[in-house]
């Protein structure tokens, strides 16, 4: 089992809060992990990624070769289409459908949407309205991993335990946030692969 | 044991507080501030009363770890490649010293320059100082080389360089450590005059680095660190350096490569490994994460009869980081066909945070300035060097730490006015503040603008050692009271301020403007921590 994973967005959406998640469950099941990120710099606003990596074999490179990669998982949408050249032919593109807007030249939504529509194996999802109508406006990251979940190749209940795990100081209230949010993005991926 | 998920910057501040560290100095910078930052958060260092130290610069961070290392104990300095040239007056001494207790200073590379102003290869500063170096290949090799570098300082009463690139300062991996060691006690060196480097003594210590050298050459050949792993096929040789034994890995996924492959972590490199592969295979294949330095050394002025291919030949790029690809294509490796980032998709760069004080500063700076037109604003190393870019357009230079004010002062010696310097806090007591003293012992006609939002804000928000003592600092310096003003950068104050910045750079003499407001982040990372306290 082998699963190499391009995690994009931009400085400040928190992608690493994925990143967490993906590789607590790794460890648990006593996998390798490498998980390249981007720090300095590219933080202020800029696109950033991370390269995860998670396989039962020991991993040597902490960057994913190009056209090899199984899965995009981005926060924004125009961020998910900037990694497409590392993507497999087979590979699959989750993607939420909020736009994160901080330059001028951004370009049309419906374009982008439209783009991201006619790549045959996507996922676009509404994370952040989904997040808030089960009042868990915070978890949007989470409704993402959630729409992800059926690509991963690690099984549903041990994506939750490591929520328990990671989100266990900050109360019952946000674990049960981030558990519906997770729920919610599997059944919406699920419905609509 | 547990295997615990850490950076590479993680891994190696563990290592040196299993390792029995008593103290670690540094400055910040991309993308070595996590080693650091590791230390002064670890619950572990403080129970074990490790002092960690953000110095005003890596010069006075090397400095400290002399210090530490010659009262006998355990330590470490950290900093980024350029940093490295800071203290190079403080580490390539440190050479001819020598050490009392283990020390390792740490220097982090930037190839394809993610978050810096060059690429340098701090390999070069080892070899030039006769230093032994260490560039672990992942993130448990630099957490066991710290222990073994330890090791290596204190048998040999040296200092040891450990060079470390972005990819693995910056990638987590799962790291298994090992048991912790006390610390040293203070024990004062042996010879109370080694750190005495009087010309009749320094020659005395740079004989006894210079006999030293063919005892770390051997180092190099039994280091657990480098080895020869046979091939079948001798039509190609392979050498590999630090992180770029991975991609070569990486391009053969049942890990079996078909030709004789060395792998190097430890220098001085192994030479006689070297030799018996450049005997045995017809061609030589050079991978190294940075500047071409051993495939250059191989080559030679000559050009041997050797087959060399590397970043000199044209197989690999001269400049820029390694990746999977670039190794396999230069193993003539058939690269995965891939679709192309669609066209609809635009560049996202860097940009100052919405609210940020830098924000309201250059916009009144830019307005004083316009009667002169571009091109006279020197500026530095921080988030404002952002305010290069649209929209702002406000500054025309980044150097080198501390460069904005003395590059002003040349400026002005040549004629151009008005000239004036922008420098952040902590760039300012890194390396601005001998500039200024020269420019008001100079009495230049300039305007040096330091913003202070009172943090270390580029590299995630580190104690600024200027905090709450820049104007002292300035009138300390010897600058007229009257030419040194604070001012707050806010929109609300914008006539005023822009009042004050013309006033300024229209006097024919030193001035000094202080916009004062705390970095939007850390104001919002500070209510956010206060907020939890109520709760």
């Amino acid at each position: 089992m082998k699963k190499d994973i391009i995690l994009g967005g931009v400085g400040g959406q928190g992608i690493l809060s994925i990143a967490a998640v993906i590789g607590y469950a790794s460890i648990n099941m006593g996998w390798y992990i490498k998980q390249a990120e981007v720090h300095g710099m590219s933080q202020r606003g800029g696109d950033v990624q991370s390269n995860l990596r998670i396989s039962d074999q020991e991993i040597y490179s902490d960057l994913i070769p190009q056209g090899k990669a199984d899965l995009i998982i981005a926060v924004e949408p125009m961020e998910s289409l900037r990694y497409l050249p590392l993507l497999a032919p087979d590979g699959w593109l989750i993607t939420n459908s909020e736009p994160f807007v901080n330059i001028p030249n951004y370009p049309d939504l419906e374009k982008i949407h439209a783009e991201i529509r006619s790549f045959p194996r996507h996922v676009l999802v509404e994370a952040d309205k989904m997040a808030k109508e089960i009042n868990a406006a915070k978890s949007a990251n989470m409704v993402i991993l959630g729409a992800s979940s059926p690509f991963i190749g690690i099984e549903f209940d041990k994506l939750e335990s490591a929520i328990r795990a990671i989100f266990g100081k900050k109360g019952d209230t946000v674990i049960q946030n981030n558990l519906n949010a997770l729920n919610l993005g599997r059944e919406f991926a699920l419905k609509n692969m | 044991m547990q295997k615990v998920m850490l950076l590479g910057d993680e891994a190696i501040a563990q290592g040196a507080i299993d390792a029995g560290i008593s103290g670690i100095y540094a400055y910040p910078g991309t993308p070595s501030t996590e080693i650091t930052e590791y230390v002064d958060h670890s619950r572990e260092a403080k129970e074990k009363n490790i002092k960690a130290f953000w110095a005003a610069n890596e010069k006075t961070a090397v400095e400290g770890a002399i210090g530490m290392a010659y009262a006998g104990k355990r330590t470490m300095a950290c900093m980024k490649h350029v940093g490295l040239n800071v203290a190079a007056d403080a580490f390539i001494n440190s050479a001819i010293t020598g050490t009392n207790g283990g020390m390792i200073v740490v220097s982090a590379d930037d190839p394809s320059m993610h978050s810096s102003q060059n690429e340098q290869d701090s390999r070069f500063y080892g070899k030039f100082s006769l230093l032994p170096i260490l560039e672990p290949t992942n993130q448990q090799e630099a957490y066991d080389m710290v222990h073994y570098g330890f090791e290596l300082s204190e048998r040999y009463h040296l200092p040891v360089l450990m060079r470390i690139t972005t990819r693995l300062a910056h990638s987590r991996s799962g790291v298994v450590r090992s048991a912790s060691r006390e610390q040293n006690p203070v024990k004062l060196p042996e010879d109370l005059r080694q750190y005495v480097l009087l010309p009749a003594l320094a020659r005395k210590r740079y004989k006894s680095l210079l006999a030293a050298q063919n005892d770390l050459i051997e180092e190099g050949e039994k280091s657990p660190f480098n080895k020869y792993m046979d091939g079948a096929d001798k039509k190609l040789g392979i050498i590999t350096f630090g992180i770029a034994f991975n991609y070569l890995m990486e391009n053969y996924p049942d890990r079996v490569v078909p030709y004789p492959v060395l792998k190097v972590s430890q220098y001085p490199a192994p030479r006689r490994m070297i030799e018996k592969l450049c005997k045995e295979c017809d061609e030589i294949i050079v991978f190294e994460e940075g500047a071409p330095m051993i495939e250059e050394l191989l080559r030679g002025y000559l050009n041997n009869s050797l087959k060399i291919k590397g970043r000199l030949d044209g197989t690999l790029p001269r400049d820029g980081e390694l990746n999977p690809n670039l190794v396999g294509a230069a193993l003539g490796l058939t690269i995965a066909e891939t679709v192309e980032m669609p066209a609809i998709v635009v560049g996202r760069p860097p940009s100052l945070c919405s609210g940020c004080s830098h924000i309201d500063t250059y916009i009144a700076l830019n307005e004083a300035m316009l009667p002169y037109g571009k091109g006279r604003v020197f500026a530095d190393i921080g988030c404002y060097t952002l305010g290069a870019l649209a929209p702002y357009d406000a500054i025309n230079s980044c150097v080198d730490m501390g460069a904005s004010i003395t590059m002003a002062k040349g400026a002005a010696d040549a004629g151009l006015r008005p000239s004036v310097g922008v420098i952040g806090d902590s760039t300012f007591t890194h390396s601005g503040m001998t500039g200024l003293l020269d420019a008001i012992n100079d009495n230049t006609p300039m305007t040096v603008v330091i913003l202070d939002n009172s943090i270390t804000a580029m590299t995630g928000g580190q104690k600024s050692a200027a905090t709450g003592k820049v104007k002292e600092i300035c009138l300390g310096l010897g600058i007229d009271p009257e030419h040194c003003h604070i001012i707050k950068p806010l929109r609300k104050n914008h006539e005023e301020n822009v009042a004050i910045f013309k006033k300024e750079i229209e006097y024919e003499g030193i001035s000094v403007i202080i916009p004062t407001r705390e970095c939007i982040v850390s104001l919002d990372k500070r209510m956010r921590e206060k907020h939890k306290e109520k709760k």
